[in-house]
């Protein structure tokens, strides 16, 4: 029996940033921030979450080969938490130009994927 | 086509006796265009073009038309035009017995009471003069002289004399511009007032002052002032009950006419409902179209059509039930499947598109035919005085060239009848003198235009009766009906009050717009 079980699960992500002339890049755009509008955001579940998500990865970019997808929530850079910044605080974080490597805290949330992955495991 | 047409019209009007003739030509042209030989001859674009003849191209073909000869009035009005006929003639002979009876009785009531008003003025104007006069003129000796104080009186007395006279030339002596039915009630009530008021001070004047002789010559004076003040504040009276009371707007008044059902709203005040009738009777002269009785013919037919082709028989037996056996056709009527919608559908797209291009055809024939004149200058006056035309003559000259397609649409939407050669050709000269543009010429004639348009005989709308259930000087109120006939048809007016608005106040600080930015901004990491 298949069930639709929708919940939450967590998982660190570690991505190695692509240098691309003088620009280190990630691979991915994000949206979302506690000074832009909650309500536009087509990802989240709970329309007045002010957190950062994951609108598009970019194909054979860094964010896709670390295993990043869309939909995503961002809780935590390098320790640094997600879950209360600002839009340009939040990029600001992920580009910074001393790092090569950042590691996320993303939330996920599957439907079929956590009854398939729980049924295989 | 448009070297056709101009070539055409000038034919038409000198094949103009010839009626089978031109009758056959129309078909012909209307068909096919086919080219004449004529064509060579004459040239279309030139100024010289003959004129007509002097008969009336557009008032023959009307009454042509009326006999029936014509194509286009086969087809719509044969029904009717010997109904039409019968009923003008009744008409005017109705509308002639009522002119001569009514003529000879309204007015003997208007001069008359023109003429009491006349002499009270005349009489209340000279009042004061004579007051200070009296005394004068019959115990001068014994008068104590008055000196300053009395010349100072005399001064006030005249001024304000004659600011009365301007005063009340300037409100009552207006041309009279309706008859109405009973009088007027405040008018009446203001001059008994001022009459009784003239008859008091005089019997005063008469017992106190003439009979013994007073000799304080300036109690007199001032006594004769007193007469003029009082007789400045009933003219302010005069002004406040007959002018101001009804300039507030307090009904608003919907005025219907009873056969095509145009409809407009008026404003009104306090007005009793024989003055509201003249207000909406002054408006709708000058606010509703002509009425025009050929277009209502086509709804009679429609109607006649749908009731006729049913017959009751009665099969239980003798026994008259009128009513029961129209309630039987009328729901039979109801329940046939007839198809007369559609025809009414189908044949007002017809009408539609017929006006339609024969209208596009009369703005291309006027065009064209605005741009053969030109306005001469002043230096260019002296140069070429051969070719000079006044406007008569130039409207003269253009003329053939539109005449047909106006007449053709004139006919489409049966107007015809309401403008003659004549008045085209009139109106034709006072727009090229005051250089009008084709557009402008044509904007008489594309839509029907108020009753004030036309010649006074094409009005069918000159006696008015007002038929009310209340009295026709009792005071407007919401819900009063009350109707205007005339011969041909009547004005339903229905009067509503204006309702009574409550309004309040909201302050709104304006430092206290404030506004936020709602944003979904993406960034590429």
């Amino acid at each position: 029996p298949s069930y639709f079980i929708f919940f939450s699960f967590q998982q660190r992500i570690e991505i190695h940033k692509l240098r691309q002339g003088d620009n280190l890049i990630l691979g991915f755009s994000i949206g979302g921030g506690i000074d832009q509008d909650p309500t536009q955001n087509p990802f989240s579940e709970d329309k007045t979450d002010k957190g950062i998500y994951v609108t598009r990865v970019t194909e054979g970019g860094p964010a896709e080969v670390a295993g990043l997808q869309i939909g995503d929530k961002i809780m935590q850079v390098n320790g640094w938490d997600m879950t209360m910044v600002t839009h340009d605080q939040a990029r600001k974080r992920l580009t910074k130009r001393n790092e090569e490597v950042v590691r996320l805290l993303v939330t996920r949330q599957s439907l079929q994927k956590a009854v398939q992955q729980s049924m295989m495991s | 086509m448009s070297a056709a047409m101009d070539t055409e019209s000038t034919y038409s009007g000198y094949s103009h006796y010839s009626g089978h003739s031109k009758k056959a030509h129309r078909q012909g042209r209307d068909r096919h265009k086919s080219p004449r030989s004529k064509d060579g001859s004459r040239s279309e674009k030139s100024v010289t073009i003959q004129t007509p003849p002097a008969e009336p191209l557009l008032g023959n073909d009307a009454s042509r038309a009326e006999e029936g000869q014509d194509d286009n009035w086969g087809e719509t009005t044969t029904a009717i035009t010997g109904t039409s006929e019968h009923s003008i003639s009744q008409e005017d002979i109705a509308r002639i017995s009522k002119d001569l009876e009514d003529s000879v009785g309204l007015d003997c009531k208007r001069y008359l009471g023109l003429t009491v008003a006349a002499v009270l003025g005349l009489l209340v104007f000279l009042t004061p003069i004579a007051f200070i006069l009296l005394p004068q003129i019959l115990w001068r000796d014994d008068l104590e002289p008055c000196g300053t104080v009395c010349e100072g009186l005399f001064i006030s007395v005249a001024f304000k004399l004659l600011i009365l006279l301007i005063g009340t030339w300037a409100l009552f002596f207006r041309q009279p511009k309706a008859d109405i039915p009973r009088v007027f009630v405040f008018r009446a009530l203001l001059l008994v007032l001022i009459f009784l008021f003239v008859f008091s001070y005089w019997l005063f004047y008469g017992v106190r002052i003439l009979d013994s002789k007073d000799t304080n010559y300036q109690g007199i004076v001032q006594y004769a002032v007193s007469l003029v003040d009082a007789l400045l504040f009933i003219h302010y009276l005069a002004i406040v009950l007959l002018e101001l009371r009804q300039l507030q707007p307090m009904f608003a008044v919907k005025v219907v006419r009873s056969t095509d059902g145009e409809s407009r709203y008026y404003s009104l005040g306090h007005l009793s409902i024989q003055r509201a009738a003249l207000v909406v009777l002054e408006n709708y002269y000058k606010d509703f179209t002509v009425y025009n009785p050929a277009l209502l013919t086509a709804s009679k037919s429609r109607a006649a059509k749908h009731m006729a082709g049913l017959k009751v028989y009665n099969v239980d037996g003798p026994g008259n039930n009128a009513s029961g056996q129209s309630r039987a056709m009328i729901a039979a009527a109801a329940r046939r499947r007839d198809s007369s919608h559609n025809e009414l559908y189908y044949e007002e797209a017809d009408h539609e598109r017929r006006v339609k291009k024969r209208r596009a055809r009369l703005v291309v024939a006027v065009e064209e035919a605005f741009t053969h004149i030109k306005r001469l200058q002043a230096e260019e006056q002296q140069k070429a005085p051969g070719e000079m035309m006044d406007p008569r003559e130039a409207a003269q000259a253009i003329f053939p060239s539109m005449a047909r397609a106006l007449q053709k649409y004139l006919r489409t939407t049966r107007q015809q009848q309401y403008h003659s050669m004549e008045s085209i050709l009139q109106h034709l000269s006072f727009c090229i003198t005051n250089n009008m543009t084709p557009k402008a010429f044509l904007e008489r004639y594309l839509n029907p235009g108020p009753t004030l348009q036309y010649d006074r005989d094409r009005w069918f709308s000159k006696q008015w009766t007002l038929v009310s259930e209340e009295a026709v000087t009792s005071g407007l109120q919401d819900g009063i009906v009350f109707v205007l006939k005339c011969l041909d048809f009547s004005l339903v007016v229905n009067v509503k009050k204006i309702p009574f608005i409550k309004l309040s106040e909201e302050f709104i600080d304006p430092k206290s717009h404030k506004f936020v930015l709602r944003l979904q901004s993406e960034t590429s990491v």
